[in-house]
């Protein structure tokens, strides 16, 4: 479990708070207002941002300072999760590899991965060829191979149509169920949580509140996560 | 809701190897500078010959600036209203001048306005008096040769600044071409000229091939060439110092105000994009920007022919010297290129790692200290220890790659700064770092560019005559070199032919290098 005690994030005039802890296995939606710092929360626990004060625990250890490479978590962005001038088995190797120098044995596991999201044929492609669906589904293998025990993503699906994205949610709680890993979602739309989300981070006002379970939050939301979904 | 930028804390990139790479290069133009001011004779001063060469230095890039810019306005002009066949080769052509070896263009000039040229060949047969282009008037034609096509560039790049919304109301109000000159492109001129006299003006006070091959003499000796003087016929040390200082307080100062007015200069494409114009419809104008197009056409165009018409018939009187001294060339240019890029890359990667551009300045020094203020200041340098004549392509090469520095870097760190900003967290994520980072992200990401720039490099140092004339001992020779000398010995028809073989060479290095750098490049 992933244990933040008592973070603060800063940057310039922006402060925002969060104690809380996320359980393995579990599935959090992070919604709230444009601004209130959602990716700015993901970047924190990735280690992109770092902690004014507070530390945060993965198990036992203090992760407050890892590199996010040395965090036991991988992260999905809005956008940019391919290297346009490698080949889609290469940016999946990646996830094993970052020298690319994959074995034999990592080669396979790449290509379990390729066809576990039915890109099977497309191993030698370079990402500018795929459509978005198909790009999405890339990076998705990639977590897949790095198996990490979280997995952030920040709205990659946002640039999809509601059709694909619903897909691209199916393919992710597969994923996740595959690895057992626990996931944490930016999402700005109230049916994505109800899709797939067991529980709900409100971020709003300077906090981002500790997660409660999704389906009784979104049938009774409390008055200002009722004044942001209107 | 992307909530701005995150914040990143930490660099991908090391900046430890960028910081030594500039450390390198300010320590060897300090070292030069140290050596030169140490032996300068500052009781000695300026003696009248000196005043006379700075005096012509000044003169000269002064009125090659101005001819130049003010040449290259009805030709951007006519290039920015009007869309024809072969526009986009002639825009090509425009680039040309700067990867073409100056001592080619000279032969060039020198085959159509030369003493027994084309141009006075016309003369004669009609019974007008002949001109002669050496001295002042020539030097500066040389440099309006190869100014004139990038001023060009420039303010065609200003003109396409100009938002289509405020053609489209001109064409609407129906204001005469002269009303449209003054409320549309004069004030857009007015931002662009200064930059570019600048760039020219700078580019020009540190002429060396072309003083050396169409000046001479008291009355047309740049500071350059008197430094080569001083140093090659009289070896006088202390007066090559003076000079050398000169030179680098002149440029030197120059080119910090140059920096303030120059505007970004884009070597990539992007000037092809014709814009739609609804005004200057009728025949006069037409015919005005078509006699423009093609007069300058002709200008550029007419030297070039002239070297490879006179280059096939010299080929054959070629001595077996040129072939060695194309041997000698073409290593200095593919070392040079090595060099140039294990400081560009590093310097490129810790600059776009930055924010403020104030580390680019240490790339443009390399264009205000000269060549042969440099070149002068290792000498004393080595003088001491060694034999300076050991070290000529050492330090030719070193020079050469210190002078495509400031371009190499203004190619390479706009991409680098974006591949930062696209990839710099999914590479972190994915713990790619150090020398993996450029491996499998930034090199691939910057190819284009990387090739861009060594085929630059390549060119220029193929084409350069500079420190090598310095130093070189009768048996060592680039091509360059080896055509100045067979220019001196009066031999023409062997200097076109190796002119047309340094030509091709230039060209070459420079195809090569920007085709391999694209191809097969993803976006």
């Amino acid at each position: 479990m992933l244990k933040l005690e008592d973070v603060l994030i800063t940057q310039g005039d922006f402060r925002m708070q969060a104690d809380f802890t996320l359980e393995v296995g579990r599935k959090y939606a992070v919604i709230g207002p444009s601004g209130a710092g959602k990716s700015t929360l993901l970047g924190a626990l990735c280690g992109f941002v770092p902690l004014a004060a507070g530390r945060m625990y993965w198990e036992e250890r203090d992760i407050s300072n890892a590199a996010p490479n040395a965090r036991p978590m991988t992260m999905l962005f809005q956008d940019n999760n391919l290297f346009p001038h490698l080949s889609v088995l290469q940016n999946v190797g990646l996830g094993l590899r970052p020298d690319l120098r994959l074995t034999a044995q990592e080669r396979e596991t790449v290509e379990n991965a390729l066809s576990r999201v039915d890109l099977s044929n497309f191993a030698t492609a370079k990402p500018g060829t795929l459509s978005g669906g198909q790009q999405s589904r890339v990076a998705l293998a990639r977590v897949l191979v790095q198996a990490r025990p979280l997995v952030l993503l920040d709205e990659p699906f946002a640039a999809l149509g509601p059709a694909l994205r619903n897909e691209m949610l199916d393919v992710v709680r597969d994923t996740v169920a595959q690895t057992g890993a626990a996931m944490v979602m930016v999402t700005h739309a109230p049916e994505d949580v109800r899709r797939i989300a067991d529980e709900v981070i409100f971020v709003e006002g300077g906090r981002a509140h500790a997660p409660r379970p999704a389906a009784a939050l979104m049938d009774d939301p409390p008055p200002e996560l009722r004044a942001y979904l209107g | 809701m992307a909530q701005g930028a995150v914040a990143i804390d930490r660099t991908a990139i090391n900046s430890k190897t960028g910081i030594s790479a500039a450390l390198f290069v300010l320590a060897l133009i300090l070292l030069a500078l140290g050596a030169v001011i140490s032996r300068a004779e500052v009781g000695a001063g300026l003696g009248p010959s000196d005043w006379a060469a700075v005096r012509f230095t000044v003169l000269q890039a002064a009125c090659s600036a101005v001819v130049s810019v003010f040449l290259a306005i009805p030709v951007a002009r006519a290039l920015a209203r009007r869309r024809f066949i072969g526009r986009a080769a002639l825009v090509t052509l425009l680039g040309a001048p700067f990867i073409l070896p100056v001592i080619v263009a000279v032969l060039g000039l020198l085959a159509v306005f030369g003493r027994s040229g084309w141009l006075n060949a016309a003369l004669e047969a009609v019974g007008l008096p002949t001109v002669s282009i050496y001295g002042f008037h020539g030097v500066v034609l040389a440099h309006v040769f190869f100014n004139m096509p990038l001023a060009t560039r420039l303010l065609l790049q200003g003109w396409q600044t100009v938002p289509s919304e405020r053609l489209r109301l001109v064409a609407q109000l129906r204001l005469t071409p002269r009303a449209i000159f003054r409320a549309v492109e004069l004030p857009m001129l007015a931002q662009v000229v200064p930059g570019a006299l600048a760039l020219v003006f700078v580019i020009c006070l540190t002429s060396f091939a072309v003083a050396l091959t169409l000046g001479g003499g008291p009355r047309a000796t740049t500071i350059e060439l008197a430094i080569y003087q001083a140093f090659r016929f009289d070896f006088d040390l202390g007066r090559a110092a003076v000079l050398s200082v000169v030179q680098l307080v002149l440029a030197g100062s120059m080119a910090l105000i140059a920096l303030w007015l120059v505007p970004v200069v884009r070597v990539g494409g992007g000037l092809d994009r014709v814009m739609p114009r609804w005004d200057a419809r009728s025949g006069l104008q037409l015919v005005m920007d078509g006699c423009v197009i093609a007069l300058a056409a002709l200008f550029l165009l007419v030297p070039l022919a002239a070297v490879i018409w006179r280059g096939l018939l010299g080929l054959p009187q070629m001595p077996a010297e040129v072939y060695a001294a194309a041997g000698t060339s073409i290593s200095i240019a593919v070392t040079s290129i090595l060099v140039l890029l294990v400081l560009a890359l590093p310097m490129a990667g810790w600059i776009a790692g930055r924010k403020g551009g104030a580390v680019e300045t240490i790339g443009l020094l390399g264009l205000s200290a000269s060549p042969l203020m440099i070149g002068t200041g290792w000498f004393i340098v080595i003088n001491p220890i060694a034999d300076p004549f050991d070290f000529t392509l050492l330090v030719t090469i070193l020079v050469n790659a210190m002078m495509a520095l400031p371009f190499a870097l203004r190619i390479l760190v706009p991409p680098m700064r974006d591949a930062v900003a696209q990839y710099e967290r999914l590479s972190a994520i994915l713990g790619i770092s150090g020398w993996r980072l450029w491996r499998v992200v930034l090199l691939p990401r910057l190819r284009a560019q990387i090739g861009f720039a060594a085929g630059l490099t390549g060119a220029l140092s193929m084409g350069d005559l500079g420190v090598i004339a310095l130093f070189a001992d009768p048996e060592q020779a680039t091509l360059p070199l080896q055509m100045v000398r067979l220019m001196g010995a009066y031999r023409m028809d062997a200097a076109a032919g190796a002119a047309l073989v340094l030509l091709a060479l230039s060209l070459g290095i420079f195809w090569i290098c920007d085709k391999g750098g694209r191809w097969r490049a993803e976006a």
